[in-house]
């Protein structure tokens, strides 16, 4: 039996004396002759991310560049190695402030290495996420087939072009609860508005081999539409986001593009029309299909699509929806409650109000965010997983409560009492009752 | 020319993209049926489609143009797009050897993939930046004759070259 033992190998003393031998080297903190790892701006970075080879070889590099990083890249293939040759799998380091996270998987190692809130289970989250990004561009058989030839195959190679997927891809998941929450946010819109889009798709891609049809916008899922026998992960609908988020270029055209979903089949491409439907390009519609040889058919769809969304308003009714912006917190009516997250289990979809003062600079929107993730974690533990949770910290009170069919986290001002928090989340679970017909799908329509 | 309804006869004509990534496809597609350069051209994802309506000699043609992602991760997509193709334009940038050099290999898979007569016209994109050329006019001449492809050099930021019009020809 394999000896899988979760351990923590702690370094306590070895962040400090790292600096202390480098830092006579940081006089020149931007030199190209130089290690990225020597240069301050690099280290003061408050998360890394790396994909390396089996072999070692750097594949990404959140910061810096890979080709500069070849050195610490082969220190962490080491350190994985050496804990490996014992049966043993190293999970997770911490050296001083740092927290240092493994993700072995199939030829590749991922590694995250954070000074933020992050715990370890959210980072693991995280490099699943960029994991799968990887399959995604690649699939799983490809990968595999790759490495079997060449252990010492660059894979930069195959990536080249695809960086920006993963940087925007951490950056989201940087600002993005969902991610956190595994779901997604709903674009708000009326119920018959949000019925006529997804019939729209159901009249006019009724298409053998046509398994998903969606409309999404700014991170925010419009309507999704599916074979009956098939369901879109969360995680799966991220990568769809993050690809339309990261990409410029389905602005000029129609595009055509071979598209792994790993939680879907990881081990083939789906194959994507992508378009928009809008001329200030918002509104983006994605036809996956099984059959390569569609795109035509495809095309003709997304006219009728348009067409018929054009005639009914709806795509008025979106680019409405986008400017006034999801809902302010006074909409809901309760005193004190600053912002929360609410995560309905059963369609993993989530909903949350738009941020709001004190919450606009970038340093308070990261903090706030730091917060759900403390709350997230404790309710998550492993060890000692939790039904409700408040906390009293120095600026804000923290309320966070799972129950069989949702998850909610919210955030009130520092001087709430425990019974009127809880006063005031089931009146904001009442209010969400009423308005879920907007917030959320509810239905799951099919083809 | 402008030439009456009654006239005219219609034509189609698909048209594929080819080339290393970086040399300027997607730039030199939105030149030609968009006439404009833009700098914020961002790496095809897949293959993009334009249409574009043009008439030439008592015709009426209309082009269907695949402009390919360059990405070697993409390659193994290309005979979908250039499978059924009139004619292939074969990019690739005069101030990159390499991206001339790979050039040949999209020869060799046309001619070992496309089983009917497919026109093919080599480009020399970017030719403003003659200062930092690296294939010249007469290497590229001589392999476009070897191949029985049309050559021309062209520059989607300057906006000189005509080259499409003439592989319609036949």
């Amino acid at each position: 039996m394999s000896n899988q033992i979760e351990r923590c190998y702690i370094f306590q003393s070895s962040s400090k004396t790292s600096k202390s031998v480098v830092s006579t080297k940081t006089v020149v903190p931007f030199d190209n002759e130089e290690d990225d790892v020597n240069s301050e701006q690099w280290r003061s970075q408050p998360k890394h991310i790396f994909i390396l080879s089996e072999a070692g070889k750097p594949i990404y590099s959140r910061h810096g560049s890979e080709d500069k990083l070849v050195t610490i890249m082969g220190v962490m293939q080491a350190l994985v190695s050496f804990v490996g040759d014992s049966n043993d799998s190293l999970r997770c380091m911490i050296a001083g402030d740092h927290k240092f996270v493994f993700l072995v998987r199939d030829h590749l190692l991922l590694v995250g290495v954070t000074n933020c809130m992050d715990s370890t289970h959210q980072l693991l989250l995280q490099l699943t996420y960029v994991y799968n990004q990887v399959i995604s561009v690649l699939t799983h058989s490809t990968l595999c087939k790759i490495f079997k030839q060449r252990r010492n195959y660059d894979l930069r190679r195959m990536l080249s072009g695809a960086e920006k997927f993963f940087d925007n891809l951490l950056n989201l998941m940087d600002s993005e609860p969902g991610f956190l929450l595994t779901a997604v946010r709903c674009l708000p819109l009326d119920y018959s508005i949000r019925e006529i889009i997804a019939q729209s798709i159901v009249q006019h891609a009724k298409i053998k081999d046509l398994v998903f049809g969606l409309i999404i916008t700014n991170n925010q899922l419009i309507t999704l539409v599916r074979i009956k026998k098939y369901y879109l992960h969360p995680m799966d609908l991220h990568l769809i986001m993050n690809l339309v988020n990261a990409s410029e270029s389905f602005k000029t055209a129609e595009s055509w593009t071979p598209l792994c979903l790993p939680k879907f089949d990881q081990s083939g491409f789906l194959q994507a029309h992508i378009s928009y439907l809008d001329d200030s390009c918002e509104t983006c519609l994605l036809l996956l299909t099984v059959d390569r040889e569609s795109f035509f058919t495809l095309s003709e769809c997304k006219n009728k699509i348009k067409e018929r969304l054009l005639k009914y308003n709806a795509l008025r009714a979106i680019s409405d929806s986008l400017k006034r912006n999801a809902y302010g917190i006074q909409q809901c009516g309760i005193n004190d409650l600053r912002h929360f997250l609410y995560k309905s289990k059963s369609t993993a979809q989530y909903t949350s109000p738009e941020l709001e003062a004190p919450y606009v600079t970038q340093a308070e929107k990261d903090r706030l965010f730091g917060l759900y993730k403390y709350l997230h974690h404790r309710i998550h533990s492993a060890a000692r997983p939790l039904k409700i949770l408040f906390h009293v910290g120095a600026y804000e009170t923290l309320l966070g409560w799972v129950t069989a069919g949702f998850e909610l986290y919210a955030v009130f001002g520092p001087l709430v009492t425990k019974t009127s928090a809880i006063h005031a989340v089931n009146k904001l679970l009442r209010w969400i009752k009423r308005e879920e017909e907007r917030l959320f799908i509810l239905n799951s329509v099919t083809f | 020319m402008s030439v009456s309804d009654q006239q005219s006869k219609s034509l189609e004509a698909k048209v594929v993209v080819l080339g290393s990534q970086g040399v300027g496809k997607t730039s030199v597609v939105i030149r030609y049926v968009g006439g404009m350069f833009s700098k914020a051209v961002s790496p095809t994802i897949g293959a993009s489609f334009f249409t574009y309506k043009l008439s030439l000699d008592n015709y009426r043609v209309k082009l269907q143009v695949w402009d390919t992602a360059g990405q070697e991760r993409f390659r193994s997509m290309a005979p979908m797009y250039y499978r059924k193709a009139n004619a292939a334009m074969l990019l690739y940038d005069i101030t990159s050897p390499d991206s001339f050099y790979d050039i040949k290999d999209w020869v060799k898979e046309l001619k070992k993939n496309v089983d009917y007569p497919i026109i093919m016209c080599l480009l020399g994109n970017k030719c403003d930046l003659d200062s930092g050329r690296k294939v010249s006019i007469e290497e590229a001449e001589e392999y476009a004759q070897s191949i029985g492809a049309l050559f021309f050099e062209v520059s989607a930021l300057k906006n000189t070259g005509k080259y499409i019009l003439p592989c319609l020809m036949d």
